[in-house]
């Protein structure tokens, strides 16, 4: 037998949050380690693996290493099966670095140390679980796992409104998901021989009938829309992001979002075409609506973290867009783009925020400005991943745009692809604005002369992201070859 | 006629008679010992149920007394449950034996045996009156437990409030039962269930009169298992009585009660569940009620401060959960209603182990005295976190697995025919007031652990609540993430039951 690594990618940080929870509780520098170290296996593991599969299965849209099927529960038929392929990949390695990279960035975390690390590794384990699950039961226990340690992140270290926000995100998310679980229900006694197998339900989920799919469908959709968020249902987004602490919104930004998408694409466009054709005009619609909107609620905001949490609906439905346009392999690529760019890039400015945040005590634009002045090495990454997340050519945010403009500017109405566009104007307006007001103009060296420069452990944070940004904006070829095989047979699973 | 004595088979009875002796022994021990070791009678009664386990496990499946005791899977796991919860609960009340009660302690623990010989019984009994008689046996001990604070008020009207509804309903059933056995001249179920047949055969029609004897069972049972409109005494109840005796009162006799429930209406009436027997079909009338369980439970439980008073809210809605299980009369149904009330158990009966544990040390059961806790008492405080998350089920717990069964129960039947696509909206009732459900679980939680303060209590329980507490955890976690050999086990029930999957 191979050895499971998926498999390791959940368990390792289960094993570390054990290892935490055995530590004294006063050593916070033990903890910070050990927990900062442990979460490097998966790390690695999942850089491992991308590199392995670019290199051998990127030809093919067969699952990788996969895992089982094992019997795990005989009587309701659940199995233990995992697997990996060309749009899971990409998202383990952005789990993989975010986790480690916003494990570092916790290391300003001082108060009941202990249990702040060992809800974050048990949080990373769900995260690769989500990820790499195959079967229904095992991607639904996944789905919910990560919604408990999320819970307690918000809300024990969180801002002032943090018990608000941890409830509002905890019932928001568990409505979704019941949604789900009725679909994963019918869909297993609709099933013959009753299964809960993603892979052999995507099979033979086309058969069913229009009315069947239109309803597991649309209850898929509410459960994936929830996480995504898709308007209107994302009005729990800038309440957990504002209230989490820095690490915490950089992984709900950078990965958890993403399991909306990653779920959309996986389970319900796949499974039910004909319920997507019937469909994708209005979800193309939701996803306009969240671009203008998110962008234009950005553009209003008075708090920096807030700007960036509207800014994350406005770029996710750039991803709806694209989910919209399914029969175009250019545009799912470019969702799939927009999803790692935007895990880097805002992923970083959530931790270059909470940089901000920890030396000023404020997020609040007005207060500031002229910062650039006295700290230009901040300034100046900060003004890169502001220019990155309005697509500047040369990053990776106006490659998947681009991709998502000319994909589905092909296959869908283009009225609303070029409404959409203006949405990238907007992005230009609101980011511009905010670095204008922060960094450009007057300073004011009585309220802010003493603000130190960001230190080496918080460069070394972001400039993993920074990294990987440019090398996407300059070279995308090997990401889009990585994913091309299985997007290439989504694109004719849609089809059908 | 040749009159012959029916074969009667004492071994079956083993396990009951055991444990009724052990139940004197208990009451005998704490006169003769002249109350020196206050734990001793305790540990006495553990060692008298972790005996009768035994017994148990050895009897194996048969029958007794004619045909009116059976030990078929069904009574077996039951059984398993009742012992289960009777050994949490005199686990849990060490403390209150040590503070509160001082001079009846062998009563305490000998009403709770009784209690369970009762429901031990029941399980067995297929025979309408054997099956009330354990139902009386049940309740009569455990009307006397809920006053056991004889010199606070609120103990003693939670023992009147429940005497004066459990007598009445007790009444109602009793008079259900009658018309039963008018109809059918028979009071044994499998018995009264081909009479019935034959009688609907023969008529093409039974009337009104099986309508009116459901009404009067399901109230009856409805008191029981505190389904609204009959629920009103639980909250009350559960606030005044001693802490282990509302948990004992919300698995152990809850669970007695939908024993009761399967014997009558899933074994031995499941024909009149179907669009064809409209309007004399108990399916309508109790989905109503489970409905109405499951809102009304989960939303009145979000108001409440004092958490025995919460958990008797939740523990109405859980009952409506379970319900749906028995609605869903097919080869899933029995299964899931046995393996949520095997994983209810834990998680039920641990927190409450856990309000007993910290009532003993603030002598409060306000939600807010839970503040702080997690910083002072870490252990305690995660464990009702894992108790509390599993009863909104969240996975992998028990709990979850729970929910998942009976959910998948109605969707099942629901897919099969047009007359039951209203289970649809039963499940999903149920699924919308899972999401209630988790606002006031994780409420305790947030009081737990998002408060800067640490608590100012330091807990620190006595071995045997620890003991509990540790049971609850591990079947909590265990048959949540392996619970292959239980759901095997409740695979037999259905079949054992004569239920025939539709």
């Amino acid at each position: 037998m191979e050895f499971p690594y998926l498999s390791s990618l959940i368990f390792v940080p289960i094993f570390g949050m054990v290892v935490v929870m055995l530590l004294p509780k006063e050593n916070h520098k033990a903890i910070r380690w050990t927990a900062t170290i442990i979460s490097l296996v998966p790390m690695l593991v999942t850089f491992w693996l991308t590199w392995d599969y670019f290199v051998n299965f990127s030809g093919s849209a067969a699952m990788a290493y996969q895992e089982g099927p094992y019997s795990w529960i005989p009587s309701l038929n659940v199995q233990y099966f995992l697997g990996v392929d060309g749009i899971s990949v990409p998202m383990l390695f952005l789990t993989g670095l975010l986790s480690t990279l916003s494990l570092l960035g916790s290391f300003g975390i001082t108060n009941r140390v202990k249990e702040y690390f060992a809800f974050f590794l048990l949080l990373e384990a769900g995260m690769m679980g989500v990820f790499v699950a195959l079967d229904f039961f095992l991607f639904y226990v996944f789905w919910e796992i990560m919604l408990v340690p999320m819970y307690f992140l918000i809300g024990v270290w969180g801002g002032p409104r943090k018990e608000y926000a941890a409830i509002k995100f905890f019932l928001y998310t568990l409505f979704g998901s019941i949604f789900m679980l009725v679909s994963i229900l019918i869909l297993y006694f609709t099933s013959e021989p009753h299964t809960l197998n993603m892979m052999t339900l995507i099979e033979t989920c086309p058969t069913l009938s229009h009315s069947l799919q239109m309803v597991c469908f649309i209850f898929f959709f509410i459960s994936f829309a929830i996480k995504v968020p898709v308007w209107p249902f994302h009005t729990w987004l800038p309440d957990a992001h504002v209230e989490a602490p820095t690490a915490v919104s950089v992984i709900l930004a950078g990965v958890l979002l993403k399991m909306g998408t990653y779920a959309m694409l996986r389970v319900s466009w796949p499974m039910f075409p004909d319920a997507l054709r019937t469909l994708s005009f209005w979800i193309a619609i939701l996803g306009v609506i969240a671009i203008i909107y998110g962008a234009l609620v950005s553009m209003a905001q008075k708090d920096l973290k807030k700007l960036v949490a509207y800014s994350s609906v406005s770029h996710m439905g750039y991803c709806m867009l694209a989910l919209a346009a399914f029969s175009s392999v250019t545009a799912i690529a470019g969702c799939m783009f927009q999803m790692v760019s935007h895990g880097l890039i805002t992923g970083a400015l959530f931790l270059l925020v909470g940089v901000l945040y920890d030396r000023a005590h404020t997020r609040e634009i007005a207060a500031f400005g002229g910062i650039g002045a006295k700290l230009p090495v901040y300034s100046g990454i900060m003004i890169f991943f502001s220019m990155a997340a309005l697509g500047l050519p040369g990053m990776s945010g106006f490659v998947s745009e681009f991709m998502i403009f000319v994909g589905a500017f092909g296959a869908l109405s283009k009225v609303l692809v070029g409404i959409s566009v203006l949405g990238v104007v907007l992005g230009a307006a609101y980011m511009l604005r905010m670095v204008q007001r922060i960094f450009l103009g007057e300073f004011d060296m009585a309220k802010w002369g003493g603000l130190t420069e960001i230190n080496f452990r918080e460069i070394v944070t972001v400039a993993p992201l920074m990294v990987l940004t440019v090398a996407i904006g300059v070279y995308p070829a090997p990401l889009s070859n990585l994913m091309r095989a299985t997007l290439e047979n989504l694109v004719t699973l849609m089809a059908r | 006629m040749e009159f012959q004595l029916p074969e009667y088979n004492l071994r079956m009875m083993l396990p009951e008679i055991f444990l009724f002796l052990w139940a004197l022994v208990v009451f005998l021990f704490d006169l003769l010992s002249r109350r020196r070791r206050e734990s001793a009678v305790g540990y006495l009664t553990l060692l008298g149920l972790l005996i009768c386990g035994g017994l148990l496990a050895t009897t194996g499946y048969g029958r007794g007394f004619g045909k009116m005791f059976f030990s078929d899977p069904m009574a077996l796991f039951f059984k398993i449950i009742f012992l289960g919860s009777a050994f949490m609960a005199v686990g849990s009340s060490f403390g209150i034996i040590k503070q509160k009660i001082v001079n009846h302690r062998g009563e305490y623990f000998g009403l709770i045996l009784l209690s369970t010989v009762g429901m031990m019984f029941l399980a067995s009994s297929q025979e309408l009156l054997s099956l009330w008689i354990g139902l009386e046996l049940t309740t009569i001990p455990l009307f006397v437990l809920a006053a056991f604070f004889k010199d606070d008020k609120l103990s003693v009207e939670a023992g009147v409030k429940y005497f004066v509804f459990g007598a009445f309903s007790s009444a109602l059933l009793l008079y259900g039962f009658s018309f039963l056995y008018g109809m059918s001249g028979t009071t044994e179920i499998v018995a009264m269930k081909m009479n019935l047949a034959a009688l609907f055969i023969a008529n093409g029609s039974l009337g009104v009169v099986p309508l009116v004897a459901m009404v009067m069972i399901i109230a009856g049972l409805g008191f029981k298992l505190s389904l609204p409109p009959f629920h009103q005494w639980a909250p009350d109840v559960y606030e005044g009585s001693p802490t282990p005796i509302a948990a004992f009162l919300s698995v152990g006799s809850k669970a007695a009660g939908l024993v009761a429930f399967a014997k009558i209406f899933v074994n031995g009436l499941w024909a009149f569940w179907g669009a064809e027997m409209a309007p004399n079909d108990w399916g309508y009338l109790t989905g109503i009620l489970a409905c109405a369980a499951m809102i009304y439970g989960n939303v009145v439980a979000i108001r409440q401060t004092n958490i025995k008073r919460m958990l008797a809210y939740s523990s109405i809605a859980q009952a409506g959960y379970i319900m749906i299980g028995m609605v869903a009369v097919n080869e899933w149904g029995l299964e899931a209603v046995a393996f949520y009330v095997f994983a209810y158990m834990f998680a039920n009966m641990g927190a409450f182990a856990i309000v007993a544990i910290v009532e003993d040390k603030t002598g409060s059961c306000q939600i807010g005295t839970y503040r702080g806790l997690s910083q002072s008492s870490p252990g305690l405080a995660a464990c009702m976190a894992v108790f509390l998350l599993s009863l909104a089920g969240i996975p992998p717990l028990a709990g979850f697995l729970a929910k998942y069964k009976v959910f998948a129960a109605a969707i099942s039947l629901a897919g099969r025919s047009q007359d039951y696509t209203w289970l649809y909206w039963l499940a999903g009732v149920g699924l919308l007031t899972a999401v209630f459900s988790l606002y006031y679980y994780a409420n305790i939680i947030k009081q737990m652990y998002f408060s800067a303060e640490e608590s100012p209590y330091r807990i620190k329980p006595n071995p045997p609540a620890v003991a509990v507490v540790a049971i609850g955890l591990i079947g909590v976690v265990l048959f949540g993430i392996y619970a292959e050999p239980i759901l095997q086990f409740v695979k037999d029930i259905p079949a054992a039951t004569g239920v025939i999957p539709r």
